[in-house]
């Protein structure tokens, strides 16, 4: 089938709607996944596998980051307990995996199921208050889930568990070859970065942009704000759980550790970094956020203390992000878009 | 059921839930008062530990440790706030957390860098290292009853000032409405910066008079500053009744969940799975009693009344 067709009304001029691959909002997403696939080929060429693992994390780390800017970004809800989910999703292949199951398809059907089911309670909680009652409630849930598994020794506890081997999904594709979980990786990153595109141009996304914009007027239009808000929320979570299975997978280990709310701070902060308002700004963001903690714990392990002040600067004085510098560069050279 | 333990636990959960008190007194005032949401309020406890620690190390002093300890958070928080916070009052609170949350960063390893990664300790002051009858066979130890002298005095100081005084009139006042108590000749900013000051200063209390009973590490005020956050939700905001009264229920639930919730889900799923799981799931309960509370009052408790223009 070609297009959806816009809901139009009779006044407004119809406007003239793509298909989705052939909108040039497109072309960022090509172009990022492009990227990523070449860094696979030089590291091939030039016999760098150890930066796979620092490139998957940066993948990993933008699935989480492009699912939470739906709620934060385009929804304007600042979760700050993502870490709840990426949890999930860890655990939910570890646990399986304490109980002998390494079926791959079995694990990201627990963490979607469960991270659903969890995402759909805690968002009917926190949905029902805003500003910073729902900062603290997000974080309060994606504490207790962190204190949950640091409590239960059975999973390993507060010292974690060690995965007995990764997922198996199918004998053609082992994820312990880091080349084929590179592109694991990049395939997650290619369609949730696909689907949020749709999801934010489609009716249900300009429904939860409009309720950021101006609550009150999209609930005199009728719209049940709560219903929509809660459905993003419950995908923003799925999604982050699914970056959890990657990353229990990179890194063959579960620990409360990813439950741990510096996860949800750095979440958030490589979206701020890449820029709130598209759809690969976390992107950018997450391999900015990857680099610099690469580079500078190169030079000292207490990076953080770095990382720390530097935040503090950019949310003073860069709020776009680097999005918003790329778009500033580009209109010194001239560069028009549209018209 | 054994009562002098009974007891003994109702003691600790009062303990709790005064220095929780503490803790989020200064949070929920700032929260009220500039709907500024500050992440970086638990740092302030463990700094203070810190300092505390390291003078109780030069001086052999309890008291002088305490005054350091509050003094230097105090300034700590009159820089912060100049420093970093002051432009952020008018922000969003995306931008609010994401700086606070760097200074979390920068405090936890920064005492890292300048401690080390091990653990310091603070010792309890002689007078008050040993135990106290309080009749009824029940012994308690001294620090402990201490703590809860000193915390409930502090308490209803605070609660004097913010409900007896000028400033605290003040405070209450751009609370309720920031904009007419500007206009009426009030420096809000500058009331904002004290009572940050001050919030921090009080953190810092507590965190130095918490560090007997705990181990002074990176990272300690982050668990505090979590419990904070649930008190201020079943509180309501910028509500200091609110504060007082859900730390209370915090504390007491918390400590009393932790010593019997494990004997009581015994009794419905055996021994085995009580041992297993009983621990981990008691120290989710006040987060479910959160979530109760929010079901049925999402206000919060005792709320602020507010007027809006």
């Amino acid at each position: 089938m070609t297009a959806p067709v816009a809901a139009t009304s009779a006044e407004a001029p119809v406007p003239v709607r793509r298909a989705w691959f052939a909108s040039a909002s497109v072309w960022p997403i090509a172009l990022t996944l492009l990227v990523f696939a070449g860094a696979a080929l030089y590291c091939q060429l030039a016999g760098k596998t150890y930066l796979l693992a620092p490139l998957a994390r940066i993948m990993i780390f933008a699935i989480g980051a492009v699912a939470l800017n739906l709620i934060l970004g385009y929804g304007g809800l600042v979760s700050f307990g993502h870490a709840l989910y990426v949890g999930i999703g860890v655990y939910s292949v570890g646990i399986l995996d304490h109980y002998g199951v390494v079926n791959g398809w079995l694990h990201v059907g627990a963490a979607i199921g469960v991270s659903a089911v969890i995402g759909l309670l805690v968002g009917m909680l926190s949905l029902r208050l805003s500003g910073v009652y729902f900062i603290m409630i997000t974080l309060a849930f994606a504490q207790m889930a962190f204190y949950l598994f640091t409590g239960l020794t059975v999973y390993g506890g507060d010292d974690g568990m060690p995965l007995s081997v990764r997922s198996h999904f199918l004998d053609a594709i082992p994820l312990k070859n880091p080349y084929v979980f590179h592109f694991v990786c990049l395939s997650v990153l290619g369609i949730t970065l696909i689907l949020m595109q749709r999801i934010v141009n489609s009716r249900f996304g300009m429904v939860i942009q409009g309720a950021r914009i101006n609550e009150r007027r999209m609930h005199a239009l009728g719209y049940p704000v709560f219903q929509y808000r809660l459905v993003a929320y419950v995908i923003s979570g799925v999604v982050c759980a699914i970056a959890g299975v990657l990353m229990v997978n990179l890194n063959q280990f579960a620990s409360s550790q990813y439950l741990h709310w510096v996860i949800s701070g750095d979440l958030t902060v490589m979206i701020i970094m890449g820029g709130l308002n598209s759809v690969v700004g976390p992107v950018l963001g997450a391999t900015a956020f990857i680099v610099l903690q690469e580079v500078l714990s190169a030079y000292t392990d207490r990076w953080q203390v770095v990382l720390g002040p530097l935040l503090v600067l950019l949310v003073i004085f860069a709020r776009e992000g680097l999005v918003g510098l790329f778009v500033k560069l580009g209109a010194l050279f001239g560069r028009r878009r549209g018209a | 059921m054994d009562l002098q333990l009974f007891l003994n636990q109702l003691l600790n959960g009062i303990q709790l839930g005064v220095l929780l008190f503490l803790v989020s007194a200064g949070l929920t005032l700032l929260l009220g008062l500039m709907n500024f949401v500050n992440l970086s309020h638990g740092t302030m406890y463990m700094f203070a530990a810190y300092v505390a620690a390291q003078t109780h190390i030069y001086t052999g002093s309890f008291i002088i440790a305490v005054v350091v300890a509050v003094v230097i958070t105090f300034v700590a928080g009159l820089i912060i706030d100049v420093l970093c916070l002051h432009t952020m009052y008018d922000r969003g609170h995306l931008d609010q957390v994401l700086v606070t949350f760097g200074l979390t960063l920068f405090f936890n390893e920064g005492v890292r860098i300048v401690w080390g990664p091990g653990a310091l300790q603070l010792p309890a002051p002689q007078p008050l290292s040993g135990a106290v009858d309080l009749g009824f066979g029940l012994v308690y130890p001294a620090y402990r009853l201490f703590i809860i002298v000193v915390g409930v005095l502090v308490a209803i100081a605070l609660f004097l000032i913010i409900t007896r005084t000028r400033a605290g009139m003040i405070i209450r006042a751009a609370a309720s409405n920031r904009t007419m108590t500007s206009a009426m000749g009030t420096n809000v900013p500058l009331l904002s910066t004290l009572v940050f000051a001050a919030g921090s200063a009080l953190a810092g209390f507590s965190g130095v008079i918490a560090a007997p009973l705990l181990s002074v590490q990176s990272g300690m005020g982050d668990t505090v500053l979590i419990l904070a956050l649930v008190v201020i939700v079943i509180g309501g905001i910028g509500s200091i009744r609110g504060a007082l009264l859900a730390s209370m229920l915090v504390g007491l639930f918390d400590t009393l969940g932790r010593a019997y919730f494990p004997d009581v889900f015994g009794l419905f799923f055996g021994p085995t799975v009580a041992n297993a799981a009983g621990p981990a799931l008691a120290s989710m309960l006040i987060y479910i009693f959160m979530a109760a509370i929010l079901v049925v009052r999402p206000q919060g408790l005792l709320p602020v009344r507010e007027r809006k223009a």
